[in-house]
């Protein structure tokens, strides 16, 4: 690559990123349809990393944490932002070297940077799971967290997962020497202000100022009984318990966490309810993590 | 024969490294250990003196008594193996004298160094290897382990953990240098310095501040270490910003390049910033400036996060955040920060501390809900006293504010005001007093909500502040026990007083801390008069005496009764030192003399019962003398158990 030579739109620095773990074994999935807080959150990592059969996939996740958003005035925090994640279950002996690889692939000569390993343990009380870790830091900038899980749903692993996230804004500010995010490339001769602005602004003003907190909390009730209902069902001596739609019933969960975020970023939880709900969230996915599992063995 | 090992991982955490190098230093290698170094991604030990064959040793095996027969010791020898005619009769019993031929050291060390290696104990580890040899019943270690060298002269000991073989294969840095380099022991550390791994941490420190030095850096002890410990290869390098930045309080500047992004801090004068930082690279240089402009544009972007948070929370003063505070929980089971800020107040109210003070305590924990503070949260208390004075409180307010989480341990200062120093008071003793009543009290080394550090946190401002609070209406129960355990402490390990003294003077009930402190010294004062150990002993005698008759007021006497000699000379002497409130040096000096004469010549415990209740109330008397200063019995003199 030439000095002069344009650097690479947001979409280009996604292709190669997906090329590159396709290359090393992974499934590239689409996004998943339903909000998440993070890529950690869809059935992709979340069920997959349980059990024992070995499983690869990247695929670029839009996360939403409506209590970052910022109207589209702060140059680098998005209410919702793009996150590569993949999973290598188990990790590869060579898995922090496939790591670099990837950073080298998006034309990072690191021989010229600055990369460090900086201790990082990760942990979600909502999901029944932790890991251990980094951040992984570029000339000062946190490109990317590293886990290893340990557990998940509340269960001890088989397999034990690497987890690498990008955060794909980031990277690719990075690349193109942006100050703001909204001032980068999303492809030749489009901005992410082009294409993201109004999301940003419109949702920051409908998760700060609009959100019905009575109906987002009628909401949680409704999908968490729904989730409970199925859970219910579930027989694990039965023949057909294969079509057991666990899936779905991890909607439920998926939806009642982000109600959870959206009610949060209103103000309306408590100091002494959000240990509770908290609580409540963790119970559903710990209760589907337990049938997954169970379906897997 | 010399001994190398190095253990190679994934990065560990730098705060880690030096606790796990002094378990390294205790492993027995059979030999003497010259050395243990590390670096991020390796543990390593060398050693010398390793025997190549441990001696010959004889092991004597008891067996049977003779008295059991042949029988008896042919069944012992075959099950040690070998013919009857082996053993030996010694006195009243068989006796085998077993051989135990020398081992190779190379053996035992193949046979050890695994279980040593795994037995390093980590704060919180983790398992890497998966299915039936691994999972949770798997290895565990800090992060995984992905070589090892291990060398006993040019031979490599042989072992294996979690897949890996020993072997003499190192590796260099992971962008510089190679991952593939064999080694022995004599070219190790030169090996590891061409592939940009400086092995000894010492080096790579004192090359970090060298160079930091140079570049203008005010070296932070603290930051110099864990950047030692983050780098294999650390290089210093100097990155500017727009002095327009330095608008923004110091405080916040200074976090953000220790805390958030580990860069020293420039000073263009003492105590005043320059625009610049420096950075410490895990790397050999930046020859076309791409790490100084990385890090210039994400210390950019921070500072802008830094300057729009400051403007956004000016919209909303810290007075009308503390509604907000019923939404940010102080602790489950205590409620909110707007319940604590409330009482809070209310305890600066009983301490008079007055307007400014309680201004003070209302608004201290406004700035939790400040968006400086979610992102910067160490500058809790600190931002807010900024915030404060920015919008006009007055300054006894802001810096009362600014310095309400202070002192932060046994060396920080304490508050420079006397409102701050209520106001932190207050705020400790909120902590402590709720916590004890819902019973969360620090047991061993469990101490989740850092009472002991609040406690001790009192102590100190009590000990400094000139105002004198009563010990014991500030500390109830089992909270005024911990409290005296702080507090002896305090006067045993910070100011220096000797543990007997300490008790004596703390076996009164303690009033003020600043009371005991002038007990103490005048306990000093007194213990280096020539009187001082027959006084004690006097003291001793009055009290045991006192105890044995179940003497414990004082009577009223006629003092026209007294015998002349040493009992009226007791009782003179003592009723003029009183009268003129004479000095405790004088007391002893006076007394001393004639309390030795008085037990020489006079029998207290009489038959008569009217001369006995008058002497017995006439030492009762010369006790109190003593006794408003300290517990006597509980000093120790020479000759005496403690």
């Amino acid at each position: 690559m030439s000095s002069v030579q344009k650097p690479d739109s947001f979409q280009e620095t996604v292709f190669k990123l997906k090329r590159y773990w396709a290359d090393r074994g992974a499934i590239i999935q689409e996004p998943y349809d339903i909000e998440v807080g993070a890529g950690t959150m869809c059935p992709e990592t979340f069920l997959r990393v349980l059990g024992p059969k070995p499983y690869r996939v990247a695929y670029v996740q839009p996360s939403r944490r409506p209590a970052d958003g910022r109207y589209g005035e702060n140059p680098n925090r998005l209410y919702k932002h793009q996150q590569l994640q993949v999973i290598l279950k188990p990790s590869p002996d060579d898995v922090i070297d496939q790591y670099l690889g990837s950073i080298e692939a998006i034309g990072i000569d690191l021989k010229k940077h600055d990369i460090k390993f900086e201790e990082d343990n990760w942990e979600a009380p909502t999901l029944g799971a932790w890991g251990i870790g980094w951040q992984v830091m570029l000339d000062g900038l946190e490109i990317s967290q590293f886990t290893y899980f340990q557990q998940c749903g509340g269960m001890d692993l088989d397999l034990v997962p690497a987890e690498l996230t990008y955060g794909l804004e980031r990277l690719s500010a990075f690349l193109q020497g942006a100050d703001s995010v909204y001032d980068m490339d999303w492809a030749p001769g489009v901005r992410y202000r082009d294409v993201r602005f109004a999301d940003e602004l419109q949702s920051s003003v409908y998760n700060f100022e609009m959100a019905d907190v009575d109906r987002l909390r009628r909401l949680f009730d409704e999908y968490e009984a729904e989730c409970k209902r199925l859970l219910g069902l579930y027989d694990e001596k039965s023949a057909k318990k294969q079509r057991f739609p666990v899936l779905p019933a991890y909607e439920q969960v998926l939806k009642c966490s982000h109600l959870f975020n959206l009610l949060d970023a209103r103000g309306a939880i408590s100091v002494t309810e959000r240990v509770g709900v908290i609580k409540r969230v963790r119970d559903l996915a710990v209760g589907v993590a337990k049938i997954w599992a169970d379906q897997q063995a | 024969m010399n001994f190398l090992l190095e253990i190679g991982t994934e990065e560990i955490p730098h705060w880690m490294i030096p606790g796990a190098l002094a378990q390294l230093a205790k492993f027995d290698v059979l030999g003497e250990v010259l050395s243990v170094d590390a670096t991020p991604r390796r543990l390593v030990l060398r050693a010398t003196n390793v025997p190549e064959r441990t001696p010959e040793d004889q092991l004597i095996v008891k067996g049977p008594p003779i008295s059991a027969g042949e029988k008896a010791a042919a069944g012992f020898a075959k099950k040690q193996g070998v013919e009857l005619s082996a053993m030996q009769r010694v006195g009243d019993y068989y006796e085998l004298r077993k051989l135990v031929p020398g081992r190779r050291g190379i053996e035992i060390l193949a046979e050890s160094l695994a279980a040593a290696i795994l037995g390093i104990q980590w704060p919180k580890t983790m398992y890497w290897v998966g299915g039936q040899s691994g999972g949770k019943s798997g290895p565990r270690f800090i992060r995984p382990i992905r070589w090892i060298v291990a060398l006993l002269g040019d031979e490599v000991i042989p072992f294996e953990i979690a897949g890996v073989k020993s072997g003499n294969i190192t590796r260099g840095h992971r962008q510089l240098g190679s991952s593939s380099i064999p080694v022995t022991i004599k070219n190790y550390e030169s090996e590891l310095r061409k592939n940009f791994v400086i092995l000894s941490s010492d080096e790579r420190r004192k090359k970090i501040e060298s160079e930091a030095k140079t570049l203008g850096a005010n070296i932070d002890a603290d930051l110099l270490e864990t950047l030692t410990f983050i780098t294999e290869f650390p290089t210093a390098i100097r990155g500017n910003f727009d002095s327009s930045y330095l608008g923004l309080p110091a405080e916040v500047l200074t976090t953000v390049m220790k805390h958030h992004q580990k860069y020293f801090s420039v000073e263009s004068a003492p105590g005043k910033l320059a625009p610049y930082f420096v950075a410490v690279m895990n790397s050999s240089g930046d020859p076309d400036g791409l790490v100084k402009h990385g890090n210039e544009r994400v210390l950019r972007a921070r500072f802008n996060d830094a300057r729009f948070f400051w403007d956004v929370d000016q919209q909303k003063p810290l007075a009308d955040r503390v509604e907000d505070l019923a939404k940010v929980t102080f602790h489950v089971k205590l409620g909110s920060y707007l319940e604590k800020t409330n009482r809070v107040v209310a305890i600066v109210k009983e301490l008079n501390g007055g307007p400014d003070a309680e201004r003070a305590a209302l608004l201290s924990k406004a700035d939790l809900t400040t968006e400086m503070v979610k992102e910067f949260t160490d500058l809790q208390g600190v931002v807010g006293g900024l915030y404060a004075k920015a919008q006009g409180e007055s300054a006894a307010v802001s810096r009362a504010i600014y310095d309400h989480y202070k002192p932060l341990s046994m060396d920080d200062s304490i508050p420079e005001t006397r409102e701050g120093q209520i106001v932190a008071l207050a705020d400790k003793l909120d902590t402590l007093r709720e916590c004890f009543r819902i019973g969360m009290v620090p047991t061993g080394s469990k101490d989740p909500f850092a009472l002991r550090r609040a406690a001790q946190g009192v102590v100190k401002i009590l000990a400094g502040t000139p105002i004198d609070y009563n010990f014991l209406n500030l500390f109830e129960g089992d909270l005024r026990n911990f409290m005296l355990e702080r507090v002896e402490y305090y006067l045993r390990d910070v100011c220096g007083y000797r543990y007997d003294e300490v008790s004596a003077v703390l076996a009164n009930p303690l009033v003020t801390l600043d009371r005991a402190r002038v007990h103490l010294d005048k306990v000093v004062q007194l213990r280096s008069a020539p009187e001082f150990e027959s006084l004690v002993r006097s003291y001793k005698r009055i009290d045991h005496i006192l105890k044995q008759e179940y003497f414990a007021q004082g009577t009223p006497f006629d003092f026209l009764l007294l015998e002349p000699g040493p009992e009226m000379d007791l009782h003179d002497a003592y009723m003029a030192l009183s009268g003129r409130g004479a000095t405790i040096e004088e007391a002893a000096a006076t007394l001393r003399p004639l309390l030795d004469t008085f037990f020489e010549k006079v029998m207290v415990v009489v038959p008569d019962e009217r001369v006995r209740l008058r002497r017995l109330a006439l030492l009762y008397n010369v006790q109190k003398a003593f006794s408003w200063l300290a517990d006597f019995t509980k000093l120790v003199i020479a000759g005496e158990q403690k």
